[in-house]
C-alpha cells in the first residue's frame, strides 16, 4: 500500500557523476567562455566580446529575475512583463534629458547622479504599475494559465499603446552621458564603459539577490514558497503580500533594465520590451522556471553565446539562442536548475 | 470539561466537483489526543485540510478556541494556533534543516530550550542541521515535519499520518515525541493507520466513513472491544 | 444539406445565424456588391483571416494550448507560394506545389515544436512558440537573397487571376469582370471550404477529444487517451491550415515580407479575433475576424473624426487618435477575457 520505508540516511558521499551533473550548470558559463577562446583565436576581440557578453547577459538576467520568481512563487506567468522593461526606458531616458546638463558634463560624478536619478524614477513608476497590473489584470486570473497568458498580453497591449499616448509614436534617441562614453583599452582590446557599468551593476544585483534570499527570512520564505506555497501559509505567513512584494520588486527590475538596455542600444521604443521578452523568455526557460540562479546562468550564456556568434557567423548570431534553448531542453527538459515543486 | 478546543458542525467540502465531507460534525477536546480513524478516502485527510484552510468549507462551521475561523485565511489560522504537520509532509527540500526551523517558528525566533527538547526527541535533526532537507531519508523528513510543528508553542496540532511508510525503529521515535508533546499537555488531532500507535497515543477517537464522523468515543472504550474494531474500521486496520 | 454542411454544428441562435448569413452573403457578393479596390480588398483579408482565426481557435479554444507561432505557419505558406512561383515559374502547379509544401513544412515545424514542449507544461509552449517565432522571423529577414529579406518578394502569378486578364468585353452585372475578381472567388471558395473541413474537424471525435483534454487532462489521460499525441495533432493540423490560409494570402496578394505575414502584432490580431469572436466555437472566428479587420479598416476614420471633434480637450484627442485603435482593441480584449470568455458568439448563445 505504501512505498517501502526509507530510513537509510541518504548522506553517503556523492559519485564523482553526481557531483559533475550538480555542478555542471554552474561550469558552463566558464566552458562556453574557453570555447569562445580557442574559437576566437584573438585574445583582444575575445575580451571584448566576452565583456559585451556579459553585459548584454547581466542586463537580461535583471529583466528575467522578476519574472522567474514571480513564476515560482505563484505558478503565474506574466507576458505584459516587458511593458515594465519599456515604460522604464521611456521614464529614465525622460528623466536623462530633462538633466541633459547633468549629462552633457564631463564630470563622472554628476553624470552618475543622472543616472541614478533616472533610474529611481523609472523603479518607482515600474514598481507603481506592476502593482496596479497585479491588482488589475493578474490577481482575477490566479490559478488559470490560459487566462492569464491572455489578459497579461491584453495589458501589454494597452500599455505599450499608452506610452504611444504619452511620449509619442516614434522612437527616441539617446547619448549616453559624457563620462560613460567610448571605450578604455585593457590588453589591447577596446572595452566599451558603459558596458563595464552594466555588468557591476548586474554582478551587485546578483549578489544582492542572493543574499536577501539567503540570508534573510523574507528570503527563506520566498525559497520556501516557491517550492510549496501551500505549506509557507499553513506555517502562518501571509504568502500573497509576499507575491506582491515580489511582483512590485519584479517590475521595478525590470525598469531598471528598460532604463539600462535603452542606454545600451542609445535608442528606445514603445515596442522593446516586448521584443526584449523573447529573450528573457529564453532565459528563464534554459535557467528552469523559478530558479534566480538558473535565471542568471541562462542570461549569461544567451548573452555571450550571441556575442561570440554575430563574430563567427553573423547570420546565425540571433538564432543562436534558440538552438542554445533546444540543445538544452534536450539535455534537461524542465531548464538547467528547475524549482521542484513537492505538489 | 472545559469547551474543546476545535469543534466541527456539519462540515461539508468539495474538491472541484466532488463532494467529500458530508457533514462533518467533530469535537476535539483541549489537552488530549484525538485519533480521527477510518478507511482510506474517507475524508479524513480533507477534514484536517479544511481545518487549516487549505480547502474551503461549503457550508458548515470551524470553532477553534472559541472563535469561528470558517472564513479566515490559511495563515490567520495558523497564526492563532494550529500546527499543521501534512501528509505528505511538506518539507522544503531546497532549504537547511536549520532554515526550515526557522522558518516554522513563524512569530518569535527559535527558543533554544524548546530546540534542545526537539534535538532530545529527534537527535538526527542535530546531526544534519546544516544540511539540506531534500538529502534527508524519508523518516528524517519525518520528523523534521514534526519538529517544525514543535517549533512553537500551538495550541492545536494537526498531525496527518506520521508514521506511514516507516521503519518500525522509527515509528517508536515518533510514537514517543508525540508522547512527550501529549505530556506537554498539548491538544492533538492525529490521523493515524497504524492502530498499536493510535492505542498508545489516543485519549479519544472519533471514527469516519464516508465523509462523515460515525462513532465517537475515548480510546479505551474501542481499544477494549474487537467487535466495535471490527464494524467500525475492519478494512483499514486489517492492512497494518 | 446546411446541417450536414455544418458539420451539426448550428449557430444556436437567431441572431448569430442572421449575421453568419449576412456575413457569407457580403462575402459572396462582395465584388457586386461593394465594387471598388478597397472593398474587395478587405473583403479577401476577411476571408483569409477566418481561416486562420478558425485554425488559431483550433488550438486555442479547443485544446487550450497558447501558441505564438501561428503567424510563421501563415508565413510559411505565405513564402511557400512566393519561392514556388519564383522558382518554377508562373504556373498554376507552382502555386499547388508551393502551397503544399508550405503546409507540409508548417506541420513538421509544428510536431518538432509540439514534440519539444508539449510534454513538459503547456506554458512551455506559449513561451517556446515565441521564441521560436521570433527567430524564424529574424531568420527570414536576414536570409535576404532567398527572401528577399525585409523587402519582401514580388513574383507573377497566372495570368488568369489578374487585373489584366479580361474575359468579356462588357461589363458584367454593373462592373469590369477581371482576373482579379476571378482570383478573389478563388480566395472565397478556398476559405469557405477550409472553414468546413474545420468545422468536421472540431465536430469530429478527435474534437471531442481535444475538448475532454482541454476540460481535463489527467483525466483524459487516465481514461486512456494519449493526451500529448492529440494535442500535438492538433498543433499540426493547426499550422497546416495557417499555412494553407498564407498561401491564399500569397496568391492573394502577390507579394510576400515579414511585415504582412510573420510580425508579431499579426499574432495579436489573431489572438484578438479569437478572443473577442468567441474562443473554442469556430463561428466566432468569423465574427472576430470580421469586426476586427472592419475595424482596423474604418474605426480608425470614426476615431479620426472624434478625436477631431474632441481636438479642444486634453489628452482625449490623443488617447481617440486614429493609431490608438489597437489600445482600444487591447481594453476590449482585456474586458472579455475577464466578463465574456465565450466571446460575442458565447453571449448570443447564452442569450437566446
Amino acid at each position: 500500500m505504501t512505498a517501502a520505508p526509507d530510513h537509510t540516511p541518504t548522506f553517503a558521499a556523492l559519485t564523482p557523476m553526481e557531483r559533475l551533473d550538480k555542478a555542471t550548470p554552474i561550469l558552463m558559463v566558464p566552458v562556453l567562455v574557453v570555447l569562445g577562446f580557442l574559437a576566437i583565436g584573438s585574445t583582444s576581440s575575445w575580451l571584448t566580446l566576452t565583456v559585451s557578453g556579459l553585459a548584454m547577459g547581466m542586463m537580461i538576467f535583471i529583466m528575467a529575475s522578476g519574472l522567474t520568481l514571480v513564476f515560482g512563487l505563484m505558478d503565474v506567468i506574466n507576458f505584459g512583463h516587458g511593458a515594465f522593461i519599456s515604460v522604464g526606458a521611456f521614464v529614465g531616458v525622460s528623466v536623462l534629458v530633462a538633466l541633459s546638463g547633468w549629462t552633457g558634463a564631463a564630470s563622472l560624478m554628476l553624470n552618475l547622479a543622472a543616472i541614478l536619478l533616472a533610474v529611481i524614477a523609472a523603479m518607482s513608476v515600474t514598481a507603481v504599475l506592476g502593482w496596479g497590473f497585479e491588482r488589475v489584470i493578474v490577481r482575477p486570473v490566479y490559478g488559470a494559465h490560459l487566462k492569464q497568458i491572455l489578459v497579461t498580453v491584453g495589458g501589454l497591449i494597452v500599455i505599450e499603446q499608452l506610452i504611444h499616448v504619452v511620449w509619442g509614436p516614434s522612437e527616441i534617441y539617446i547619448n549616453r552621458p559624457e563620462m560613460l562614453q567610448g571605450a578604455v583599452t585593457f590588453a589591447g582590446a577596446a572595452i566599451e564603459k558603459y558596458r563595464l557599468l552594466a555588468v557591476a551593476v548586474g554582478l551587485v544585483l546578483f549578489v544582492a539577490m542572493r543574499l536577501v534570499l539567503r540570508r534573510t527570512k523574507i528570503g527563506l520564505i520566498v525559497r520556501a514558497g516557491v517550492e510549496n506555497g501551500e505549506m509557507v501559509r499553513a506555517l502562518g505567513y501571509r504568502l500573497s503580500l509576499v507575491f506582491i512584494g515580489v511582483f512590485v520588486a519584479g517590475s521595478a527590475l525590470a525598469g531598471l533594465g528598460g532604463v539600462m538596455w535603452g542606454l545600451y542600444q542609445e535608442v528606445i521604443t514603445a515596442g522593446m520590451g516586448e521584443r526584449m521578452m523573447i529573450l528573457v523568455f529564453i532565459v528563464v526557460i534554459i535557467g528552469g522556471l523559478g530558479s534566480v540562479e538558473g535565471a542568471f546562468i541562462g542570461a549569461l550564456m544567451v548573452g555571450l553565446l550571441q556575442n561570440y556568434i554575430a563574430f563567427l557567423e553573423p547570420k546565425l548570431a540571433l538564432i543562436s539562442n534558440i538552438g542554445l534553448m533546444t540543445a538544452i531542453l534536450m539535455w534537461r527538459p524542465q531548464g538547467m536548475l528547475p524549482v521542484v515543486k513537492a505538489k | 470539561m472545559s469547551d474543546p478546543i476545535l469543534t466541527l458542525k456539519n462540515v461539508h467540502t468539495d474538491i472541484a466537483q466532488y463532494h467529500i465531507l458530508h457533514g462533518v460534525d467533530l469535537e476535539v477536546p483541549r489537552g488530549q489526543v484525538t485519533m480521527l480513524l477510518g478507511r482510506n478516502g474517507v475524508g479524513k485527510t480533507t477534514t484536517l485540510r479544511t481545518v487549516i484552510g487549505h480547502w474551503q468549507a461549503r457550508a458548515g462551521s470551524v470553532f477553534f478556541d472559541g472563535q469561528d475561523i470558517t472564513a479566515l485565511p490559511t495563515p490567520a489560522r495558523a497564526r492563532a494556533g494550529i500546527g499543521f504537520v501534512p501528509e505528505d509532509m511538506g518539507i522544503f527540500t531546497d532549504l537547511t534543516v536549520e532554515e526550515n526551523m526557522v522558518l516554522a517558528a513563524s512569530s518569535a525566533p527559535l527558543d533554544p530550550a524548546r530546540l534542545d527538547w526537539i534535538f532530545a526527541a529527534f537527535p538526527p535533526l542535530k546531526t544534519f542541521w546544516d544540511s539540506e532537507a531534500g538529502n534527508l531519508s524519508g523518516g528524517q523528513k519525518q520528523m523534521l515535519s514534526i519538529a517544525r510543528a514543535m517549533a512553537e508553542e500551538r495550541k492545536l496540532y494537526l498531525i496527518d499520518e506520521p508514521t506511514k511508510g516507516l521503519a518500525p525503529a522509527i515509528v517508536s521515535t515518533m510514537a514517543r515525541a508525540l508522547k512527550d508533546l501529549k505530556n506537554q499537555g498539548a491538544s492533538i488531532l492525529l490521523v493515524e493507520q497504524n492502530f498499536s500507535v493510535a492505542k498508545a497515543l489516543g485519549d479519544s477517537v472519533a471514527v469516519m466513513d464516508d465523509g462523515k464522523v460515525i462513532w465517537t468515543g475515548a480510546m479505551a472504550e474501542l481499544a477494549g472491544s474487537a467487535e466495535l474494531q471490527d464494524t467500525l474500521m475492519g478494512l483499514s486496520m486489517e492492512a497494518h | 444539406m446546411v446541417t450536414w454542411l455544418l458539420s451539426g454544428d448550428k449557430p444556436r441562435s437567431a441572431i448569430l445565424a442572421a449575421l453568419l448569413i449576412v456575413i457569407l452573403v457580403c462575402l459572396a457578393g462582395a465584388p457586386f456588391l461593394f465594387p471598388g479596390v478597397r472593398s474587395l480588398e478587405t473583403a479577401a483579408t476577411i476571408c483569409i483571416f477566418i481561416v486562420l482565426a478558425a485554425s488559431y481557435d483550433l488550438l486555442l479554444g479547443y485544446s487550450g494550448i497558447v501558441s505564438f507561432a501561428h503567424t510563421m505557419f501563415f508565413g510559411l505558406g505565405a513564402y511557400g507560394v512566393a519561392l514556388g512561383t519564383t522558382h518554377l515559374g508562373r504556373s498554376f502547379g507552382a502555386l499547388a506545389t508551393g502551397t503544399l509544401a508550405g503546409a507540409l513544412a508548417a506541420a513538421a515545424l509544428a510536431f518538432l515544436i509540439g514534440l519539444f514542449s508539449l510534454r513538459v507544461r503547456a506554458i512551455f509552449f506559449a513561451m517556446i512558440t515565441l521564441a521560436v517565432a521570433s527567430a524564424v522571423a529574424v531568420l527570414v529577414s536576414q536570409l535576404s537573397n532567398i527572401t528577399g529579406g525585409e523587402d519582401g518578394l514580388s513574383y507573377r502569378i497566372p495570368r488568369v487571376l489578374t487585373p489584366a486578364f479580361r474575359p468579356f468585353d462588357e461589363e458584367v452585372l454593373g462592373i469590369r469582370f477581371t482576373g482579379k475578381i476571378i482570383n478573389y472567388y478563388l480566395v472565397f471558395f478556398s476559405c469557405f471550404a477550409l472553414f468546413l473541413v474545420m468545422l468536421r474537424v472540431v465536430n469530429s471525435p478527435f474534437g471531442r477529444v481535444l475538448q475532454a483534454i482541454r476540460e481535463n487532462d489527467f483525466r483524459a489521460e487516465a481514461i486512456g487517451y494519449r493526451v500529448v499525441r492529440y494535442r500535438t495533432t492538433a498543433t499540426c493540423l493547426s499550422a497546416a491550415v495557417a499555412a494553407l490560409a498564407g498561401a491564399i494570402y500569397a496568391i492573394w496578394l502577390r507579394y510576400v515580407g515579414p511585415d504582412t505575414t510573420l510580425s508579431f502584432e499579426i499574432m495579436l490580431d489573431i489572438l484578438l479575433m479569437v478572443v473577442i469572436g468567441g474562443m473554442g466555437t469556430m463561428y466566432g472566428a468569423v465574427i472576430g475576424a470580421t469586426i476586427f479587420v472592419l475595424a482596423q479598416n474604418y474605426l480608425q476614420n470614426l476615431m479620426g473624426a472624434a478625436s477631431e471633434a474632441t481636438h479642444s480637450l486634453p489628452l482625449i484627442p490623443e488617447l481617440l487618435s486614429a493609431d490608438r485603435w489597437l489600445m482600444w482593441l487591447g481594453v476590449l480584449f482585456i474586458l472579455s477575457v475577464y466578463f465574456f470568455p465565450t466571446g460575442v458568439v458565447g453571449r448570443l448563445r447564452a442569450g437566446r
